[in-house]
């Protein structure tokens, strides 16, 4: 112990402790400016998300039913993306943020598809895996797994042409009859509390559960059924995959903002609780001042 | 037989309008379409071009669609839009300016130019074009 501290409860290691805990709670508020101005940033740029998450829904609502309608009608044509077959490999498109700071919001959406692994893994099929956005890369360079392509720095104003590289890898190797099935997982927004974690089926196409049309129809094509069912579905694949992308920007927009905010809050707290503490350790010394003083005049 | 049908344009960036119509008109990849209500399943591409719908009580309302997609079910009719925009808010001025910018790339003898770039811009534009006047022609 070195010489100079002084004794406790001495007035001197009473006034230090004072010093130290208004130290503290000077680095705290620091801290929690910060975490509020974060919470700031991140509702504005959560209207901003949101916005653009909800203008692309319709469309990618729209050309999922016509797909479904497409899967369903006993086409002259089947696309090679419309067969199912055994499944042997799968592909998990997984969209994750490319930063931190936003709660549970990945670790949820990582760890389903962490479990959808392992089932396949029993059943012995294998798993590749494209990802989309820092956090999905970090976490599976760790956990390990079969990553075939990875894309980052999208989740603010994505654009399609950014993220159609690694959609083709995973769609080439459907294709070359690699993969069996393709996956889509990311966050879906339901409010501003809730974002869920979704897996999505995304190739073969789902036939739409239409009971409307559950007649044999085929549909008139003009001008040529091949032509148009590919084109229409890489336009349906690249809508589904760049909607995933816009809500999971969002969804991190939402989280970031109730994570900073209850930091701010908890930050908030601490300091009420070590003002009390300050205050009371304050007068105590006074107390005790005093009582010295008066014990002294007393004994003169 | 139903006297309407549901009809719903959507462009990549949002919905442009969704309401029952009782007649459709678009311009096909073979060719302008007219689609009534209980029309055959049907699926063809979009060219460049107006959309024209005859809305319940028979007011007309006119769209521009750049390409996509048509899917025509016997109740329902969904223009699928890579670009979509109400004809009123079409900039004609912008709309003509484009469409001599393009003429001029594709008079242009270098080879860097892209012309089955400039031709399809030429083409979108002299479609917007025509539907402003189809417009003001109505209006007029």
């Amino acid at each position: 112990m070195p010489l100079n501290r002084p004794k406790p409860g001495s007035l001197e290691s009473i006034m230090a402790g004072t010093k130290e805990l208004r130290k503290q709670i000077g680095s705290i508020q620091n801290t929690q400016k910060i975490t509020s101005a974060m919470e700031m940033v991140a509702a504005s740029k959560m209207r901003k998300a949101q916005d653009r998450m909800s203008k692309g829904r319709p469309y990618s609502d729209r050309i999922r039913s016509v797909i479904g309608h497409v899967a369903n009608a006993s086409a002259e044509f089947q696309h090679s993306l419309m067969i199912e077959r055994e499944v042997k490999r799968v592909g998990y498109i997984v969209v994750t943020t490319d930063k931190g700071l936003c709660g549970g919001l990945n670790i949820n959406l990582l760890k389903a598809v962490v479990n959808d692994i392992k089932t396949f893994v029993e059943q012995n099929i294998e798993v590749d895996l494209c990802l989309i956005g820092n956090k999905g890369s970090q976490f599976f360079r760790s956990y390990g797994g079969n990553v075939v392509a990875a894309g980052s720095h999208v989740s603010e104003s994505p654009a399609i042409s950014d993220l159609i590289g690694s959609i083709k890898v995973m769609l080439d190797s459907f294709q070359d009859g690699n993969l069996d099935k393709i996956y889509l997982a990311n966050n879906v927004f339901v409010n501003t509390m809730t974002q869920e974690p979704t897996i999505k089926q995304l190739v073969p196409l789902d036939p739409d559960e239409d009971v409307e049309l559950k007649h044999r129809w085929d549909y008139i094509y003009e001008p040529e059924a091949r032509q148009l069912i590919e084109g229409l579905i890489t336009r349906f694949i690249e809508a589904q995959v760049y909607q995933a992308v816009v809500e999971n920007g969002a969804c991190e927009q939402a989280a970031k903002m109730i994570a900073m905010k209850s930091a701010s809050d908890n930050a908030g707290e601490m300091i009420d609780e070590l003002q009390l503490i300050m205050n009371n350790e304050r007068q105590s010394a006074i107390t005790q001042e005093l009582s010295e003083i008066i014990g002294g005049a007393a004994a003169v | 037989m139903a006297s309407t049908v549901l009809c719903t344009i959507v462009s990549a960036e949002e919905e442009i309008y969704s309401g029952q119509v009782e007649m459709v008109v678009a311009t096909g990849t073979i060719g302008e379409l007219g689609i009534y209500p209980g029309h055959t399943p049907l699926l063809t591409g979009v060219k460049p071009g107006p959309v024209r719908l005859r809305v319940e009580g028979g007011d007309e309302e006119i769209f521009f669609a750049s390409g996509g997609y048509i899917e025509v079910q016997p109740g329902a009719v969904t223009i699928l839009a890579d670009t979509a925009l109400r004809a009123d808010d079409i900039d004609e001025a912008a709309a003509v300016a484009a469409q001599q910018k393009a003429e001029q790339e594709q008079g242009d003898q270098r080879s860097d130019i892209d012309f089955a770039r400039v031709s399809a811009d030429l083409q979108e534009q002299a479609a917007m074009l025509r539907t402003v006047r189809k417009l003001r022609e109505r209006k007029g």
